[in-house]
This record gives structure tokens, C-alpha cells and sequence, in this order.
């Protein structure tokens, strides 16, 4: 290993010599607009970074539609969700926080991850100056850059993060513990205690028969309330400009939720035909305590509740798992209600 | 105990027969018992006709080995799709991981890939950009290589302490298979390598789009473009229809889906390699590109969720082993928290970078032990205690945990993970 490493330092790899090409004449040539369309990779000397520009203005407004759900408004992460900011200091604490601004090399990786992976359930989705924007914002949450930064493909490297240096090369094969090479095998230590058990703290998944039946019975549950006799939905007459913009806002959600023909349960169930289900039936979905208990108490999702859940979700009901912090605006609400109805029909 | 298989000495089996109590010690010593019903009986599988043979045109185990499973624990991650479960290894026996068992590590959910819709580019520093179909991969010379992939961070709930309760979540982000396919060196020199070329990038085709950088003399040396596992296609969870192997580094690097390799002069630095994946020392530094999987061992039968039911008496004890860097010619097992060490005996087939299963025969006195195993590889390392690892990495390293494993088997049969002096 070490050896190899030192080989890659002084950049000759003796290997090419014995490389030949095209020896089983498989395969075709690819198209530039083939290579094109997969070659978004971008590296910390800026190769592969696209031409464009965002401010870190336009960064916050991408950021608070399209990432907050999960990473929250200020980039402080929700619930698990990845921290983005701060940890400034933290890293030889007990508890390390590694985000962009602590722990990060570089920036190239921000841009290239958020490019090729995010937003989590709706990856590539991001144009060009949408990415820079996002990045930029990023720099901004994490006090690296002012709030009047633009960053575009022409000042990209010149963005260095705190902790560029903090990393080095493996060097595992240096420590003791790949000199050692002798055990001793019998009078090897003349007493032992335990100094550390696992159910002092007590954090493995229970698995018992009981928990089992307890989720059977739940299921069953479902499966029996999930028929009651709901009034027959009418075919109301549905707003399509509202429905549009509610398609818009539906973006926030689309992380976690899916629906349509072909929506399936993810991070959060499928939603059609929300709108006058009785809470918590959607089958296959495993419910917070706290949803199952708003389906044992008979509760049916109308624009009331559902406009009150939308506006605080946890103050609603304590106890979902649902991260989303809420929508502020009551036309956003409005709106994806409306969207919700045309898949309840 | 020597490292041959061998029967009980008459001492042992005296000193067994002395626990039953009411035992005639006349010949063999065991014990009279009621008659047993599950003979007596006459069981409905010996009265009435079973299954047809196109019950099952695709088999699963028996109805009895529903246990068997790969479980997650939740509050690893913040949901199911970018999230871990673990191979269930106190039910394994052998070397190979059945294809369903094998552990999942997802970053955006299972990729659900049409094989007529996939395609593998290679572009970058090559004499001509190539692009294959799964049917031109199947027209390259093939290889047969059993390899375990683990997980960086397998143990790595552990650094702290001891944690979780089973060898199923300790260790189990590991799985041991037989992969079919094309060594990648077939593929870079199908589009010809320049002569500046010195890393490569591969890309998965799933909504994380996942990357590393890798060392073009790895590439070169044993990796493989893998399409089957165990004989029969990639399962989806593991990157159907196509998946990088790259023997004894650690699995984040064996992009599944495979899409696209690209041929660079500079590591890309990606997330995974960045961000997550380098491992942070006590001083605040963190090494990088901590590929290979270092030797380790653990002892799955008896452990948390594999207690010892029989109590006393006659026991085999049994665990697996490996190393990224080679073999492992030999195990060690102490019963008394290492105060004095055994040989384990090693059997099945010994592959380079292959899981390797060890066992050790011993008759139990009933009285509690505290049960290690110590792996050596081929290059002579020695699986190191978590104090001597927690000496030189801290408590915050998160990946690269290989220490042994110590269960507390109590008198009662039941095992706990703990850590000893």
C-alpha cells in the first residue's frame, strides 16, 4: 500500500506499457451528446463545472423551496437529516459535527453532489444557476461569504473551504498495530473484568413475538377500519388554475410523498385520495404511534384539518414522523389541497 | 483442542455424562428419557402428500427459517431509502451468503433497472469513448471469484463501547458471494488507456448517481464488472443488472448500477470519499482513501441472538473471518476474556479477500465465559483489541473498526456484547 501510494506521488504508474486496446472489438463508439448527457462530474480544479451564476439571495428562496424540508431554513438539518452549517470547532469533540463549513474539503463537492443527487427524491432536477445559487447559499449559512455573493464558474476556485488541510493520506500501515507479530497464547493477563456491556445502554431493535403480533394486530386494524362507511365522494368541481399552482407546491412535499397512477409508499405514504380517507390507512405504510392513534380516535382528513395539519404539522400531531416544518402561506395550502382533490377523485 | 476434527475423548464424554443427572453410566452415558412424541406421533408430512413441483417455480426457504432475515435498525438514519440493514450471520453457516441475505446499503433507494435500457460508458482519458450494452458485456471473457464486501462502517456503532446486542448488527453489514464478470482491465484497454491516465471514476445509474475515485493499478489488478452473484443475476439491492467488484476495499466502492467509468489524471474528491468515508482521528484530522478492509474475525454462534439452548456439555462454537489484504491461515479463540488462547479449526475453502469459516469444538462446564476470536491474515497482521485501535483512532472514526469482539455467554446459555479489561 505504502508503496503504491509513493508510486502514485512520484506519477509514473508503470502500468500503461502493458495496456493494449481494442483487442475484442466490442462495444461502439459514444456521441458526444451521449457523453455529454452523463459527464457532470466536477472536480476541485473546477474541471467539469458548467457556465453559470447564482447569488446567495437567490440561493436562500431555491434553498427554502426545494431543501429546508429536510436540511431546515438555516441549513441546521431536521430531525436525522444531514447538518449543512456550522460545527465550527467540534471536530475533536466528543460529538464531531461535519458540515460544508467544518469538515468539507471542498467546494467542487457541494456543487457536484447537489448537481448529480439532490433534491433527495428528485435528483438532476436542478438547472445550472440553480446549483451555483444553492452552493452559494451554502457558503452564506455557513459564514463563509457575504450576502451579496455571487458564485459563478469564474470565481468557483477561488473558494477555498476551512478544512481543506485537515485531511491526509492513509497511513494506516505506519501504526504499531501493523508491527506487531507475536500473541502470547496462555497466562496472558492474570485477571479480566467487564468494563462495557450493550444493555447498559440498550438501544437494539426489540424483535419479540410480542412486537411482531402487536404490528399484526395494527395492520389488522387497518385493514378492518379502512372500509367504515364513508359518505360516497362527490365530483366537485375542482379549480385547474389552483390545481396547478398546487402542483408547484407539491415540490416541497415530493421529497417524501408521492402521487398519481403509479405513487408509492417512500419516506412518507402515497396521498391519493387523502382527501376524505380516514387518517393513517394507506396499506404497506408504517405509521407513527401518533397517526395510528388520530386513526383509533376516527379521524378523516378534510380541508379543515388537513389546512391546520399543513400549517404546523407537528403541532397538529405531536409525534409524526413527518420533518416537514409546514406552509406559511394559506394560498399554499389552498392550493395543495386543491392538487390533493384532483387525486381524490 | 487441536485444529483436526476429531471425536470427544472418553474424559470428556465422563465428565458430560457426570451433569445428567439420573443417567445410567452404563456404555454410553445418556440419559432415559420419556418416549418422544416426535416420534410416537405420526406428524401430517408423514401421512399426506406434499407440494407438486410447481409449487414454488421460484424456491424460498421452509416456513420454519422465517426468522432468518436481514433486519435494519431504525434509528441509524433518518428513513428507509437512503438507510442500512444487516445480513443475519449467527444463521449462516459455511462461506457463501444466500443472494437475499446479503446486507443493503442504499443511498437513494433500489434502482429498478431495465437491462435492455442499460448501458456502460467509458469516457475520459481513452484513446476512443465507448459505450457497451449488457449484451456486449457478455461477449467478454469472464471470471469466477468468491469475495466478502463489507461495509466501511460495519462496527462502527461500536467505537464507543459496546452497543448493540447480536452479531447481525455488530458485523453483519458483510456478505461473502461467488461474482461472474468481466475483468474491468478487459473493458479500459477495449477503449485504450492514455498514457496520463491514473484514476478512474465509476457512476451508478440510481437517483444518488454514486461515485468514487479509484486507483487505475487496483482497476487494473483484480476488479471486476460483475452481472451475477451466487450463479444467478445481481439482485436489484445489489445493483442489477451491473456492479463494480473491487476485492478487500471497502464496499461503498463497488458501485452498484453501474453506468459509467471515467478515466481521469486526479481523484474527483466526491461526497463519498469526502464528506463521509475518511475517517476522523482524535487530533481533528482525517485520513482519506482508507480503501482496504482490514483483518477481522467475530465469533457468531454463540452470540446475542444465538444462545447457547443446551446449556452444558459438548458445544461448537463457530465464526467467520477476513481480511482485505489476503487469506486468513489462522484464528484464535479464548474462553476467559484472553487470558489463555486455542486454536480454531478452519474449514471449507480459503480464498483471497473470501470470508473464511472457523470453528471450536469444547465441552462447557455451564460456568460463564467471555468468548473472542483473533484473526491473522496472510501478510501477518493481527486482529488488534478495540483499546489497541482505540489508542491510535480516537472514538470518532466511524469506519475501519476491526477489533475483536468480546460476548459475555452467561450461565444460562444467553450472550451479551461487552467490552473486558
Amino acid at each position: 500500500m505504502l508503496k503504491f501510494l509513493s508510486i502514485l506521488a512520484t506519477g509514473t504508474l508503470l502500468l500503461t506499457g502493458s495496456v493494449t486496446a481494442g483487442s475484442f472489438n466490442l462495444g461502439r463508439a459514444a456521441t458526444p451528446a451521449e457523453v455529454a448527457a452523463w459527464n457532470i462530474d466536477v472536480r476541485p480544479d473546477g474541471q467539469g463545472l458548467p457556465d453559470g451564476r447564482g447569488t446567495v439571495e437567490q440561493g436562500d428562496e431555491i434553498f427554502a423551496e426545494r431543501c429546508a424540508v429536510c436540511h431546515g431554513d438555516f441549513a441546521e438539518g431536521v430531525d436525522r437529516w444531514p447538518v449543512l452549517s456550522g460545527g465550527d470547532d467540534t471536530l475533536t469533540s466528543d460529538r464531531p459535527v461535519k458540515t460544508i463549513g467544518s469538515y468539507w474539503p471542498y467546494l467542487s463537492t457541494v456543487f457536484d453532489y447537489v448537481n448529480r443527487a439532490m433534491p433527495f427524491g428528485d435528483a438532476q432536477s436542478l438547472k445550472p444557476d440553480e446549483v451555483y445559487a444553492i452552493t452559494a447559499f451554502l457558503l452564506y449559512a455557513n459564514d463563509l461569504v457575504e450576502d451579496d455573493f455571487e458564485l459563478s464558474h469564474e470565481n468557483f476556485t477561488s473558494v477555498l473551504l476551512p478544512n481543506e488541510d485537515g485531511f491526509y493520506m492513509d497511513d494506516r500501515e505506519a501504526s504499531p498495530i501493523f508491527k506487531k507479530r507475536d500473541v502470547c497464547m496462555t497466562d496472558c493477563k492474570a485477571d479480566v473484568k467487564i468494563t462495557a456491556r450493550a444493555q447498559v445502554l440498550d438501544v437494539t431493535p426489540e424483535e419479540t413475538k410480542a412486537a411482531e403480533g402487536a404490528q399484526a394486530e395494527t395492520e389488522a386494524a387497518s385493514a378492518e377500519l379502512a372500509p367504515v362507511s364513508l359518505p360516497e365522494p362527490v365530483a366537485a368541481v375542482l379549480d385547474d388554475a389552483l390545481i396547478e399552482k398546487g402542483a408547484k407546491v407539491f415540490k416541497k412535499c415530493k421529497a417524501c410523498h408521492q402521487v398519481g397512477e403509479k405513487a408509492k409508499n417512500r419516506v412518507g405514504p402515497n396521498l391519493n385520495g387523502i382527501i376524505g380517507q380516514q387518517a393513517a390507512v394507506v396499506s404497506g405504510f408504517k405509521y407513527s404511534k401518533a397517526l395510528k392513534k388520530l386513526n383509533d380516535d376516527g379521524l378523516v382528513w378534510s380541508d379543515e384539518n388537513l389546512d391546520a395539519f399543513l400549517t404546523k404539522p407537528k403541532t397538529f400531531v405531536k409525534g409524526t414522523k413527518m420533518a416537514f416544518a409546514g406552509l406559511k402561506k394559506e394560498k399554499d395550502r389552498v392550493a395543495l389541497i386543491e392538487y390533493l382533490k384532483s387525486h381524490s377523485q | 483442542m487441536s485444529e483436526r476434527l476429531k471425536s470427544p475423548t472418553r474424559r470428556n464424554l465422563l465428565k458430560g455424562g457426570a451433569l445428567l443427572s439420573g443417567a445410567a453410566l452404563t456404555g454410553a452415558a445418556l440419559p432415559v428419557r420419556a418416549d418422544d412424541p416426535a416420534i410416537t406421533n405420526l406428524q401430517p408430512w408423514m401421512q399426506e402428500l406434499g407440494d407438486g413441483v410447481d409449487a414454488m417455480p421460484y424456491g424460498v426457504p421452509s416456513q420454519y427459517e422465517a426468522h432468518v432475515k436481514r433486519r435494519t435498525v431504525e434509528w441509524l438514519t433518518a428513513d428507509r431509502v437512503s438507510s442500512i440493514n444487516f445480513t443475519p450471520l449467527h444463521e449462516l453457516d459455511g462461506i457463501i451468503t444466500p443472494n437475499g441475505l446479503c446486507f443493503e446499503r442504499h443511498h437513494s433507494g433500489v434502482a429498478h433497472v431495465d437491462p435492455a435500457q442499460h448501458r456502460l460508458m467509458i469516457n475520459g482519458l481513452v484513446d476512443t469513448e465507448l459505450v457497451f450494452t449488457m449484451e456486449d458485456i457478455l461477449r467478454f471473457p469472464r471470471e469466477n471469484r468468491i469475495y466478502f464486501l463489507e461495509c466501511a462502517a460495519n462496527s462502527g456503532m461500536e467505537w464507543r463501547g459496546a452497543q448493540l446486542n447480536g452479531c447481525q448488527f455488530t458485523h453483519g453489514m458483510i456478505h461473502n458471494v461467488m461474482y461472474t464478470g468481466v475483468p474491468l482491465r478487459f473493458l479500459l484497454e477495449e477503449a485504450g488507456l492514455k498514457t496520463n491516465a491514473k484514476w478512474l471514476m465509476p457512476e451508478g445509474a440510481d437517483a444518488a448517481a454514486m461515485t468514487r475515485s479509484i486507483p487505475l493499478e487496483k482497476a487494473l489488478d483484480d476488479c471486476l464488472v460483475a452481472f451475477k452473484m451466487n450463479g444467478e443475476a445481481l439482485r436489484p439491492e445489489q445493483g442489477y443488472p451491473l456492479r463494480l467488484v473491487v476485492p478487500g476495499w471497502e464496499g461503498n466502492m463497488w458501485i452498484k448500477w453501474l453506468r459509467r467509468i471515467e478515466v481521469g489524471d486526479e481523484p474527483w474528491h466526491h461526497r463519498e470519499e469526502t464528506s463521509k468515508y475518511t475517517d476522523l482521528m482524535e487530533n481533528g484530522k482525517a485520513r482519506r482513501f482508507t480503501w482496504e478492509m482490514d483483518c477481522k474475525s467475530v465469533i457468531t454462534n454463540p452470540s446475542p441472538q444465538a444462545p447457547l439452548l443446551h446449556r452444558s456439555g459438548h458445544t461448537v462454537l463457530s465464526g467467520v473471518a477476513w481480511s482485505g489484504r489476503g487469506t486468513i491461515p489462522r484464528v484464535d479463540i479464548t474462553l476467559d476474556g484472553g487470558k489463555n488462547w486455542h486454536a480454531a479449526r478452519l474449514d471449507g475453502p480459503s480464498f483471497d479477500k473470501s470470508m473464511h469459516r472457523f470453528y471450536f469444538e469444547f465441552d462447557w462446564d455451564g460456568t460463564p465465559l467471555l468468548l473472542q476470536s483473533r484473526a491473522h491474515d496472510s501478510t501477518g497482521y493481527i486482529q488488534p483489541t478495540k483499546n489497541e485501535l482505540r489508542a491510535i483512532r480516537g472514538e470518532n472514526s466511524i469506519y475501519h473498526n476491526n477489533a475483536i469482539q468480546t460476548w459475555h455467554l452467561r450461565e444460562n446459555g444467553e450472550a451479551e456484547n461487552v467490552e473486558v479489561s
